[in-house]
């Protein structure tokens, strides 16, 4: 018979592990409990909209202003790009690894994908600056090798293996028995991909992008390192070959300087809420995706 | 095969649509069929009768080169649709299939709507007309028995039909592809007694039009639905004969154990 | 309207598998090429004196880097496998679970910047610490979280259920079963997945731009705790963009020292894994 001792210790360890899986709920509340804490003295004073709107980012000018806009359009900008590269590549590679490559083939793309996926962010942007940028400035004719193009190409490359894998996953849980009936009517392989197993894929890719798309928006030392860090409005599609700059390389670039409490400390954490909440919004919605594409069959 | 066994399997009568010689069929190197030879009549239903895992399947999918996907299969042998073997190099597979139409035991249907699950094989053949898809659609609908159940809610999603609707949408599947014989692999097995009879009834009158080759594992249903059958023991054909010869009075004492139930 | 002219399904076929091919060689080539001169450009950099020099070596940002990996996976370890064993042992399906994987889920595409400026808001300002060690490890700690409980989790569900199940058939309570037969098997599984965590922090370097990383000459080795260190990832950002007059060859060298570390870590984990997988019992 167990002792009342045993009992106890029992009751308490279990609660103990509960408890440790509420801490990741504790974490992301804290997370944006600080960041809202250390923002919010800037909201005081100007209005939430009249930052995420304004025009001019000049932090340390007289009277210092705190324009989000051109850090969002930047991070926009440097994301669209990344995706429209991403995207198709790694959406196209994950068809290839699951329905096209033979086996031989697939033992080193997968492989290489991983390889791809840990390679750290600041390699990432050191190879742009070094090799990449000066390579394209000269290909493109470009005043100056750092512009918001090189970063959607760098992130395109980091972004890949985060859509790789997750589509992966969708394509392969399609049913073999949709793919064979497909055949059995007298489909091709490729007409059966795009008719059928892509569209049954759906939700999951969905949310391999959507993964993706927050992996792009979040990164900061590549984009920091490569996209020129001019915090101007960029336009058309010129301003993909001009230095813009993101988000998050802005709190990168100038928290290391900045005072604690002053008008500029509270602008940055601004931008971290900002960012927060738009990678929490991602991030729910590719998870809602992801459980939604189980309901494919019966 | 011997010549003893040669004579049980009997001529049929009228046109032949599909038949084999010295079939043999191999996983790796694991026989599952042995020089089948048989002759199957244009439009009249063969039921492919047996144990489990005799061939019976394996047999059929022989005829529209599904086995072609099992990486480990190999053929030897002749398998000829209206005369022309199918195993040949110039054969167009997706063509191929448009003729030879298959159910699988499964229903399976795509995850889109009953529309555009019927319109999706005349679709793949360049059919996109719209006026030409609803006929034929409608058309295949009313083949599989199906239309007066879903001719309202066509842009439903498929998978919300029952078992047997699913099936029946699967044969409109086949059907709407127009083709010329319909291999069904245990089409009834995962379906309850009175979704079973309406495909039994389905298929007699599916038989004027098509050439059925059917699996079953029913011999009830065999007798009842069956012109002729063919008896598969350890991947050999035993015997094929008119259905009632099969089942009253077989010329090999398997074929008679079988039918009596006195194993498998 | 006119339909376009049809192409034949085969003819599309081999186009598009074409593509497809062109596609793959497009991912593989250029990682290639890169890698390659990658390691051309550093080789001649490369020498043990480097790697062990104080001065304008890399031994300082490697110690650095060491300590920091190593705290981190520390704090990070129990309450990650905690957690793991939370939902692969205790948890119940309901709201709340679903919750808790939610916040996994987020926890883990966080921007690795913002886990920077809540390190600050909160180890390096609240509580105090300063810029230094403890407050990097703990801030690095929370970014590997996510890992950590997503490979301990996967470790904990291949062990067979029917190990649990006789445990418990013989009269043995949950955390007994846990601590003596669950864990145990699990073990090798979670220890892969602390290895991969540990790859990723010495990788990352945002999370420590404003926690604990710096630059220093006379003080190269943290004495403390509470001391701010050198690490390979910042050392790699600050010569390659901010620090005149560093030799390209050594920018490279750096590079090339740091890639072959994080990769070989995740080899190693990954190896270890199939490895694993292989030699099962069961």
């Amino acid at each position: 018979m167990r002792s009342r001792g045993q009992r106890i210790r029992e009751w308490v360890i279990g609660h103990v592990i509960v408890a440790s899986g509420a801490a990741a709920i504790v974490f992301v509340a804290l997370i944006f409990f600080f960041l809202v804490r250390d923002a919010l003295p800037l909201l005081k004073t100007d209005s939430f909209w009249g930052v995420l709107t304004g025009s001019n980012w000049r932090p340390t000018s007289e009277p210092a202003q705190f324009g989000l806009l051109p850090l969002l359009l930047g991070s926009l900008y440097v994301t669209a790009g990344a995706l429209v590269l991403a995207v198709p590549l790694g959406l196209g590679a994950a068809v290839f690894i699951s329905e096209v490559a033979p086996a031989w083939v697939r033992e080193i793309l997968k492989p290489m994908v991983e390889v791809l996926a840990t390679i750290p962010s600041v390699v990432f942007g050191f190879l742009g600056l070094m090799l990449i940028g000066p390579w394209l400035a000269e290909v493109l004719n470009l005043p100056v090798p750092l512009f918001a193009g090189l970063g959607s190409l760098m992130l395109a490359f980091m972004a890949v293996p985060t859509i790789v894998s997750v589509s992966e996953d969708a394509i392969r849980a399609v049913p073999m028995a949709l793919r064979e009936n497909s055949l059995a009517l007298g489909a091709t392989r490729w007409q059966t991909i795009r008719r059928v197993v892509v569209p049954a894929a759906r939700s999951g890719i969905i949310a391999a992008v959507l993964l993706g798309l927050g992996r792009a928006i979040g990164e900061t030392m590549t984009v920091l390192m490569v996209t020129g860090n001019a915090a101007v409005i960029p336009e058309g599609f010129d301003g993909f070959l001009r230095p813009v700059r993101t988000l998050t390389a802005t709190i990168a670039a100038e928290m290391g300087e900045t005072a604690y409490a002053t008008p500029h400390y509270h602008a940055l954490f601004t931008i971290g809420l900002v960012l927060f909440a738009i990678t929490f919004l991602t991030n729910t919605i590719a998870d809602i995706a992801i459980r939604r594409s189980g309901r494919m069959t019966i | 095969m011997t010549d003893e066994s040669r004579e049980t399997i009997q001529k049929p009568e009228g046109e032949v649509k599909l038949d084999t010689s010295d079939l043999n069929l191999y996983y790796d190197s694991f026989r599952a069929l042995y020089d089948v030879t048989v002759s199957i009549p244009a439009q009249t239903i063969t039921a492919l009768i047996g144990p489990s895992g005799c061939g019976k399947s394996s047999f059929l999918r022989c005829f529209n080169r599904m086995n072609d996907l099992i990486p480990t299969a190999r053929v030897s042998g002749d398998v000829r649709l209206d005369g022309q073997n199918v195993y040949d190099r110039e054969t167009d597979i997706p063509e191929l299939r448009k003729r030879v139409g298959m159910v699988f035991q499964s229903p399976n249907p795509f995850p889109m709507s009953i529309y555009d699950n019927v319109a999706y094989g005349p679709r793949l053949h360049g059919t996109q007309e719209r006026s030409v898809l609803d006929e034929l659609v409608e058309k295949s609908l009313r083949g599989a028995a199906l239309w007066d159940e879903v001719k309202d809610t066509l842009r439903k999603s498929a998978i919300d039909l029952s078992g047997g609707q699913q099936q029946r949408l699967s044969i409109a599947r086949v059907l709407a592809v127009e083709p010329e014989v319909l291999l069904m692999d245990e089409p009834c097995s995962a379906l309850d007694p009175t979704a079973t009879f309406k495909i039994e009834e389905l298929l007699l009158e599916l038989k004027e039009s098509y050439t059925i080759v059917i699996v079953t594992h029913n011999m009830y249903q065999a007798s009842r639905v069956s012109q002729y059958s063919g008896f598969f023991l350890l991947g050999e054909l035993i015997e094929y004969g008119p259905t009632v010869e099969i089942f009253e009075n077989p010329e090999d004492q398997r074929t008679d154990d079988y039918v009596r139930g006195r194993f498998g | 309207m006119k339909a376009l002219p049809r192409i034949r399904p085969r003819t599309m076929q081999a186009l598009a598998f074409a593509g497809l091919w062109a596609l793959a060689v497009l991912v593989i080539v250029p990682v290639l090429v890169v890698l390659g001169i990658m390691v051309a450009k550093g080789w001649g950099e490369l020498s043990w004196e480097f790697v062990s020099s104080v001065d304008t070596g890399l031994l300082a940002p490697i110690v650095g880097t060491t300590v920091l990996v190593m705290l981190t996976a520390a704090i990070a370890a129990p309450v990650g496998v905690a957690a793991a064993v939370y939902l692969s042992e205790y948890a119940r399906a309901g709201t709340f679970v679903r919750l808790v994987r939610l916040a996994i889920v987020n926890l883990a595409g966080v921007p690795s910047v913002v886990y920077g400026l809540f390190g600050l808001a909160l180890f390096v300002t609240l509580l105090q610490f300063g810029r230094c060690l403890l407050a990097a490890a703990f801030t690095m700690a929370l970014l590997v979280l996510p890992l950590v409980i997503t490979a301990s989790e996967e470790a904990l569900r291949q062990v067979p259920r029917g190990l649990r199940e006789m445990s418990f058939a013989l009269g043995a309570t949950r955390w007994q079963t846990v601590r003596r037969v669950v864990l145990p098997n699990a073990l090798p599984g979670i220890i892969t997945g602390m290895v991969l965590s540990i790859g990723r922090a010495a990788g990352e370097t945002a999370p420590i731009l404003f926690t604990g990383a710096f630059l220093s000459l006379t003080h190269p080795f943290p004495k403390s705790l509470l001391d701010p260190f050198v690490a390979l990832t910042y050392r790699l950002f600050v010569d390659a963009t901010e620090v005149p007059g560093v030799a390209e060859g050594v920018k490279w060298a750096e590079a090339v020292v740091l890639v072959a570390l994080v990769l070989g870590l995740n080899l190693g984990a990954v190896t270890f894994r199939a490895r694993l997988r292989r030699a099962r019992r069961w």
